[in-house]
């Protein structure tokens, strides 16, 4: 059991009783806060800083190629815990040659945002490094439509993010030099 | 006041007075919403916010300069909130007694305007050397007229509390008024030596006028150093009668949700605001002209300003900058004090301040009696 310690509490004096001059401390305290700088932002105008591994809305990246990078495997909405994510699996046209040896792609691709969670479990299951959930924490729209984020309003969101495989170009190496494993 | 030019008639000084009058109801009003924004901008300062910053009339802000900064001031932003009670949808509760309902805030705010019919703000200095004190009516009864008006304030919270048929307002209303017959006591026990010391040693009968205090204090210590004890009675006691915090009982929103107001809206409600914040206004310009020397300078000192016009505007400026700063330590209190509990409420007025305000009179009876020698 732990030691109890009883102080012993002074009686207070008369200029304590009366509380006069600990208001005029307190008075003090408020009135030097006027001149203290300010911690509130002027929000629309002035942005918080938004750290790296913050979780915002999910968004689609392209490689620096400008390559799409999801394959369309369907994890993302497999794993989805409110089954916000819709897919429909597409073939990558024949006509883009630098895209080869990804054979799918999502035809369509919507993120139902007033489905959607945050957990950022989409991006960790995206074998491709295709999903992200970056910085944008605000959206806002009219109709339940409108809160339906497509493929094209995703890449919009996530642009281009710098990649460290190019997975792809490796394989599609790798089978120039007739070793594909 | 008169001058030269103006026809002796009863209909020009009928419409003279009307005009004076609806200039005071003018100007007191419109300090009333600009506490207000003091308020809001104040406690924002001192809880690290910037506060309102954004209203602003369009051609205002087109002004270089100046128009950004009467925007970042907030200064029309008392207009926004005035016109936002204006507009708002009027909803009367079913359950309410709609005759008291509706009668209450005109009862919350008629008391509020018409103390300030008997408030000096200033002197005039004539050519002949006569002196007149600027007020819409300078009685002789001046202290006695604010005290029995102010107090009947709270009739309009007590009945909004009632005929509100609600738990919390009615709450609201009790607390009140109880706090309002605590409070009053002591506050007239605490003027009672301010009379004493301003009337001359000799004079049999004291005035009750609020300009002859005032005018007591040019040239000579203000009575707030003459009877500290007495302005801090009468500052802790006009707190309580303002609703102010920490005494504001009637509305504590923490318990009692709004407590009197919680079934008022719209411009009802903007009315009870209205006549929260001019009593505010009239309460600092009281404490002005008891305490702190009204228009007069500085303590010890004659007023440097010219006897002529110049004088007289001097005069009015510097009192309503002394009222200005007790608005300003209105809010600043507030925001620094925490809410009493209502029982600590009780026990302040009636063990506390009443025993004090009795020793205190006591005290003074005797000193007045030995300095003046009649004994």
């Amino acid at each position: 059991m732990a030691k109890t310690i009883v102080l012993e509490r002074k009686p207070l004096s008369f200029s304590e009783r009366t509380y006069l001059p600990q208001i005029a401390t307190g008075l003090k305290t408020t009135f030097s806060n006027m001149f203290k700088p300010k911690v509130t932002l002027q929000y629309p105008e002035e942005k918080p800083h938004i750290p790296n591994n913050y979780r915002g809305v999910p968004t689609l990246v392209k490689d620096p190629n400008g390559r799409e990078k999801c394959v369309s495997c369907q994890l993302c909405e497999f794993v989805c815990p409110p089954k916000a994510i819709r897919i429909t699996p597409g073939s990558v046209p024949e006509d883009q040659e630098q895209r080869e040896h990804v054979e799918k792609a999502p035809q369509e691709f919507e993120i139902n945002m007033l489905r959607c969670i945050y957990c950022g479990y989409c991006q960790e299951v995206c074998p491709e490094e295709a999903i992200f959930l970056q910085d944008q924490y605000s959206s806002s729209g009219y109709s339940r439509e409108e809160m339906i984020n497509n493929k094209q309003k995703l890449y919009e969101l996530g642009g281009t993010l710098p990649d460290r495989h190019y997975k792809w170009d490796k394989k599609k190496q790798a089978e120039v030099h007739g070793n594909t494993h | 006041m008169t001058f030269d030019w103006m026809p002796d008639t009863l209909w020009f000084s009928v419409l003279l007075k009307v005009f004076y009058a609806l200039m005071m109801i003018g100007a007191v009003m419109t300090m009333a919403g600009y506490s207000v924004l003091a308020e809001r901008k104040v406690s924002a300062w001192m809880q690290g916010r910037v506060g309102p910053n954004r209203t602003v009339l369009p051609f205002v802000e087109s002004i270089p300069f100046f128009g950004p900064f009467l925007k970042g001031l907030g200064i029309f932003q008392p207009l926004a909130d005035g016109l936002k009670f204006l507009f708002k949808e009027e909803i009367v509760p079913g359950h309410v007694n709609k005759f008291y309902y509706y009668l209450a805030p005109l009862v919350a705010l008629v008391p509020a305007l018409t103390t300030m019919t008997v408030l000096p703000f200033g002197q005039i200095y004539w050519e002949d050397g006569s002196v007149t004190t600027l007020a819409l009516a300078d009685l002789e009864v001046g202290i006695l007229f604010v005290f029995a008006v102010s107090s009947l304030g709270v009739y309009g919270i007590a009945l909004a509390g009632w005929s509100s048929n609600n738990k919390y307002s009615f709450l609201g209303g009790i607390r009140s008024s109880a706090q309002m017959i605590s409070y009053e006591l002591a506050m007239g026990l605490s003027l009672l030596p301010v009379f004493l010391w301003v009337a001359a040693p000799g004079v049999s009968s004291s005035g009750l006028s609020i300009s002859g205090i005032a005018n007591a204090q040019e040239g000579a210590a203000w009575l707030f150093i003459v009877q500290p004890l007495s302005a801090l009675i009468f500052l802790i006691a006009l707190f309580a009668e303002t609703n102010r915090l920490p005494f504001d009982m009637p509305e504590s929103e923490t318990d009692l949700v709004g407590g009197f107001h919680t079934e008022y809206g719209s411009f009802k409600f903007g009315i009870f605001f209205v006549a929260e914040y001019a009593h505010i206004v009239i309460g600092s310009a009281l404490f002005t002209l008891l305490f702190l020397g009204g228009w007069h300078f500085l303590p010890f000192m004659n007023d440097p300003w010219p006897e002529n016009w110049i004088g007289s505007l001097i005069g009015v400026g510097w009192f309503l900058c002394k009222t200005i700063f007790l608005i300003f330590f209105f809010i600043w209190i507030r925001w620094t004090l925490p809410r009493f509990r209502y029982d600590q409420v009780m026990h302040l007025g009636w063990t506390k301040l009443l025993p004090i305000a009795l020793a205190n009179l006591i005290v003074y009876i005797v000193i007045v009696t030995i300095l003046d020698g009649s004994f």
